[in-house]
């Protein structure tokens, strides 16, 4: 229900959209670019690159897309708060409700000063749910093409021979490190993989459906990493418990062994977490700096600001394309990481 | 600290949407595709045996096929040979039955040439014997025109049969 509120209220904006993410395909760098940012001489100040910049990267409340004549466009996106009761209502109507926004951006009562339980439909949650319908739908109608068509007799055509390759090279690892039971965890390797890859590149496309940076979000990474724990761990054999509490060393570090394990059973799912968030996020801080250079030099002369802006574009594209391997890398290695966890989860004893 | 801190509506909405999408996908999503995509890598392993298979048999057929065409052409051969042998002695049983043929029907034509030499004598002899008897007739006929020619005749001719009836 909530979708389809939101697919309405989307709707609703196309128009604003529209023009602006034809106009961001036109030079995909720039459209980087923020787009509040005023010119120097309508804002005489210094620009706030880190405030740019972390707006880009972080949550919102509603989905600012542009300012477009003055006028900022943005999808509202419905604030939910648990406080007492249910509340829903839009920013602009958060005072109303009396809730107001700290100086982390986030909701608070404005009475009390606390947090409530926000459950708002954020930027990132929209995003989240667009792409993991985006995916469903992506892997629903693939797996239609096989239940259609006879893949003994027919090579896969369009959908399903763009998706193939990207599952069974997951699949395909699965079977490598995990045992013989290797089926049953192949489905969420492929999850993993491929919700990564699609979120890793939305969050590099400037415009609207993509731009939100999900998966350098911590939020998000965390719960990945868990989910990757607790199939690691409610799944562990004997052998791999035993490795942990009891494994074979001398005598004078069987204390010691279990406290290690332990920390490094723990240890893994926080470096999942970090090792993804991190280079998703330096990936996108590095992009929006050099787009930034654009109009941090736009001050400084003719000469300087357009000789750096070819330098900054070019540097741009090659963030851009070193993001798109990174994209791939970081979704590969955070499944590959998972298989060898549950590989060593399912070891048998020799 | 706003980066690192996990926020907690993010939190949830990730743990439900990621956790209802996985669930849908893991039912009916991944195990479609990877399931028939393996049944199709064991059918090209089955259908790679299965050619090399049929390869070795192949080749052995065509070695067999060889051997057999080898043996068909030597048996090909010797009957070749048997016919043309057949067809010598055929050739040659004929010219000789031919031969004795000729030779009877020639010896044999050599007999009837000579009975009919023999008959053709006999008709002659006859013939010849009946016209001397007319000759004689008539020459008789005109001796004994006069009478006493005629009894003298008859005389000789009574006392030759009664010497014949004599002598038996």
């Amino acid at each position: 229900m909530i979708l389809t509120f939101l697919i309405s209220l989307m709707l609703l904006q196309v128009p604003g959209g529209d023009t602006l993410s034809s106009a961001s395909l036109r030079d995909p760098v720039r459209a980087n670019a923020p787009e509040r940012v005023s010119p120097p001489e309508e804002n005489e100040d210094d620009i706030d690159v880190g405030e740019i910049i972390f707006e880009h990267i972080g949550d919102e409340y509603e989905w600012h897309i542009t300012e477009w004549k003055g006028k900022p466009i943005a999808i509202p996106l419905p604030c939910i708060v648990i406080d007492g009761g249910v509340h829903v209502f839009t920013l602009h109507h958060a005072e109303e409700n009396g809730y107001t926004l700290n100086e982390d951006g986030k909701l608070v009562n404005a009475a009390t000063g606390k947090r409530p339980i926000d459950l708002s439909i954020t930027k990132n949650v929209l995003a989240l749910m667009m792409s993991s319908l985006l995916l469903l739908v992506v892997v629903l109608l693939t797996a239609r093409w096989y239940r259609r068509h006879d893949a003994l007799k027919e090579a896969p055509t369009g959908l399903a021979a763009l998706m193939e390759p990207l599952v069974m090279m997951i699949h395909d690892m699965a079977r490598e490190n995990i045992g013989a039971d290797y089926r049953k965890y192949s489905p969420y390797l492929c999850m993993a993989f491929l919700w990564i890859l699609l979120n890793n590149f939305l969050g590099i496309m400037p415009f609207f459906p993509g731009g939100a940076n999900l998966t350098g979000n911590i939020a998000i990474t965390l719960v990945l990493a868990l989910f990757t724990f607790f199939i690691v761990n409610l799944n562990g054999t004997k052998h791999y418990y035993k490795e942990i509490f009891n494994p074979d060393v001398p005598v004078f570090l069987k204390p010691v062994m279990p406290v290690i394990e332990v920390f490094s059973a723990f240890m893994k799912p926080v470096s999942l977490t970090i090792r993804l968030f991190a280079n998703m996020l330096a990936g996108h801080i590095m992009i929006l700096s050099m787009v930034c250079i654009i109009f941090i030099m736009a001050k400084y002369g003719p000469l300087l600001s357009g000789s750096m802006t070819v330098v900054s574009v070019l540097f741009g594209v090659f963030l851009d394309a070193l993001e798109c391997l990174v994209s791939f890398i970081q979704a590969y290695v955070f499944t590959t990481l998972s298989c060898t966890y549950i590989g060593l989860a399912r070891q048998k004893e020799e | 600290m706003n980066l690192v801190t996990p926020d907690f509506g993010l939190l949830f909405w990730m743990v439900v949407i990621f956790g209802l999408v996985f669930f849908l996908l893991a039912k009916f999503g991944f195990p479609i595709i990877t399931d028939m995509v393996d049944k199709r890598n064991a059918k090209i392993a089955q259908s790679l045996k299965d050619a090399d298979e049929i390869e070795a048999r192949m080749k052995a057929w065509s070695q067999e096929q060889a051997r057999l065409v080898e043996e068909v052409r030597k048996e090909q051969a010797a009957i070749l040979r048997e016919a043309r042998e057949t067809k010598a002695r055929i050739v040659a049983e004929g010219k000789a039955q031919a031969r004795e043929e000729a030779n009877k029907i020639l010896s044999q034509a050599r007999t009837e040439i000579a009975a009919e030499k023999e008959s053709a004598i006999r008709d002659v002899r006859r013939e010849s014997a009946t016209l001397a008897v007319q000759v004689a007739e008539k020459i008789l006929r005109h001796e004994l025109s006069d009478r006493g020619s005629q009894r003298a005749f008859i005389d000789s001719l009574l006392d030759e049969a009664s010497e014949a009836d004599l002598r038996s």
